[in-house]
């Protein structure tokens, strides 16, 4: 597995990339706070990214909805925790069954019955605004006046909790991270990573070939459905508070496909570059107009928007395709 | 007979693609389906090839009702289609669009021989065979996209329009590699616009209009006919 893992990077790529996960195992130690949680919230976004990219970047399905399934995770795990005491871990082997599921049903009905590209998106989008109305009247997890997780103040990181500093919920999401990166690269490199790819190309030529489609769709929508929801029961822990009006927002859900589109779909290193480039620099901005006294509600999204014309015009591909080729690392796109 | 199509009716939501359509396919035929834009062809190839499913009528293929079985159990049976418009996978390498040729159990045991038989044929694809299929030629996908087909172990080839879009000399590369595939003992059914041409290389050839068969006859027979030299040779 591990030679799988490995074959087919350079050297180069490989020493690169050993330094990197060093760097970013050390770089706790010597920052603050409020930097631990800009790293949080960028491996975040790399995390739901690299879930999303599963079925956009490698099997060509757009989903425009995915907050639903951080959603479900965050709720699920949520729910188990305030009212049965079941911690998060056990939590995310209840929550990716449950976001699998509803994955399955859309996918289903969408593969099914011939529902593709534009309308498969609409459809995706339809069922998140359902899971936003549905929790605003579910009085079990608070309904509309938000459901809450037990805050105090932590001394000692309780990890089987998920209860602690900030240091330690980023070595988990570190970990997710990393874990989502090594499955994505075993997942693009298997036999199915291949019929995804050919699915994403050209789905008839892919059908005549005898490659069954839509059983490989649902496998990649499960998939990244029940990866997602596990960035949902992180999303719970980390913020102790649910809304639905916020969680199923659909601009979750156009918040978490930025960072792949902007570092390249259907590339490994893609939706981390993207996470980096985005949070990075909105934060910094962020930074720069709080140390000039100015308060410009929106800034945040009018410069996400800047970042994805950008890249749109200059870099179709996304930053990485580029930036790999400048640094003479092999990822075919 | 290889393949029979008996009373085949297609419906794309209300609209009907294809209203009683029968035809006959021998083994070691090149049969010619012939017609214009939106007469029902790529639905006949389509649906005979599973992806659509009939309204009416039944598919059987030597001997088996294979009528609304999904595509990839068709395919495993060895009908296989180089589908409209070089459909290649491309940015999978040349190589890579190869393999996915060869995925259905059926083509599995024979991949090598498959394979070494399809480069042997098209030596430009082994000289390729790193490159991306996108960056390909025309006429290089259009080979790509018949070797492809050919690693599934086919028995009968449906072409969709082989020649679309091609250079006139590569057109005559292509139907003359069809042609010999023929001649090793592959059953071809050949869709076209080009009508002189796969009426001239046919054994037998049907007109599809409105999505209706309305002739069919020997490919020198309907060669010679008043109506289609009038409506698609332009004589």
């Amino acid at each position: 597995m591990i030679a799988r893992l490995i074959e087919g990077t350079s050297r180069r790529g490989l020493v690169l990339l050993a330094l990197l996960l060093a760097f970013l195992i050390l770089i706790p130690f010597f920052v603050n706070d409020y930097l631990i949680t800009v790293l949080i919230l960028i491996f975040y976004f790399a995390f739901v990214g690299q879930a999303w990219n599963i079925m956009m970047g490698f099997a060509g399905q757009l989903s425009l909805g995915h907050a639903l399934y951080v959603g479900l995770g965050a709720y699920t795990s949520a729910a188990l925790y305030v009212h049965f005491g079941v911690g998060p871990w056990i939590g995310m082997l209840a929550a990716i069954p449950v976001a699998g599921a509803l994955g399955a049903v859309i996918g289903f009905l969408a593969f099914r019955f011939g529902v593709s590209g534009v309308y498969f998106a609409i459809l995706t989008i339809a069922f998140c605004e359902f899971a936003r109305v549905g929790f605003d009247h579910f009085r079990w997890v608070g309904g509309s006046a938000g459901f809450f997780l037990p805050v105090a103040q932590y001394s000692v990181n309780d990890l089987w909790n998920l209860r602690g500093k900030p240091s330690m919920f980023y070595y988990v999401i570190l970990g997710f991270t990393v874990a989502a990166f090594i499955i994505c690269h075993l997942l693009l490199r298997s036999r199915m990573g291949y019929f995804w790819q050919a699915i994403r190309e050209d789905e008839p030529a892919a059908r005549a070939l005898g490659i069954n489609a839509f059983r490989y769709k649902m496998i990649a929508v499960v998939i990244s459905a029940g990866m997602t929801s596990l960035a949902g029961v992180f999303f719970a822990f980390f913020y102790n508070n649910l809304f639905p009006e916020q969680v199923f927002h659909i601009s979750r859900s156009i918040e978490m496909i930025l960072a792949p589109i902007i570092g390249g779909v259907g590339t490994l290193f893609g939706p981390i570059l993207g996470a980096v480039i985005l949070t990075g620099l909105s934060e910094t901005m962020h930074e720069i107009l709080h140390l000039l006294g100015v308060d410009v509600p929106g800034a945040k999204a009018v410069f996400y928007g800047i970042c994805l014309l950008v890249v749109i015009v200059a870099l179709p591909d996304g930053v990485w395709p580029w930036l790999s080729r400048r640094l003479g690392l092999s990822e075919r796109k | 007979m290889m393949l029979q199509v008996s009373e085949l009716d297609v419906f794309h939501g209300d609209a009907q693609a294809l209203d009683g359509v029968s035809l006959d396919i021998e083994a070691g035929a090149i049969v010619a389906i012939v017609g214009a834009n939106g007469a029902g062809k790529t639905s006949l190839i389509r649906t005979i090839a599973g992806m659509y499913k009939p309204g009416r009528g039944s598919i059987t293929f030597k001997g088996e009702d294979i009528t609304g079985w999904p595509s990839y159990r068709v395919c495993n049976l060895g009908i296989g289609q180089v589908a409209e418009g070089r459909q290649v996978f491309p940015s999978l390498s040349v190589m890579e669009n190869l393999e996915m040729g060869a995925v259905i159990p059926r083509a599995k045991p024979h991949r090598a021989r498959n394979l070494e038989r399809v480069l042997a044929m098209f030596p430009v694809l082994k000289e390729r065979a790193g490159q991306a299929a996108g960056t390909l030629s025309g006429g290089e996908q259009q080979m790509l996209a018949i070797s492809r087909c050919l690693m599934g172990e086919p028995e009968l080839v449906m072409f969709d329009e082989p020649s679309l879009g091609l250079a006139p000399a590569i057109v005559q590369d292509v139907l003359r590699t069809i042609r010999d595939l023929n001649r090793d003992g592959l059953t071809c059914v050949l869709v076209e616009q080009n009508v002189a041409v796969s009426l001239k290389l046919a054994s037998r050839a049907y007109v599809l209009e409105n999505g209706r068969i309305t002739l069919s006859g020997t490919g020198e027979a309907l060669l010679n006919d008043d109506r289609v030299r009038q409506a698609y040779l332009g004589m």
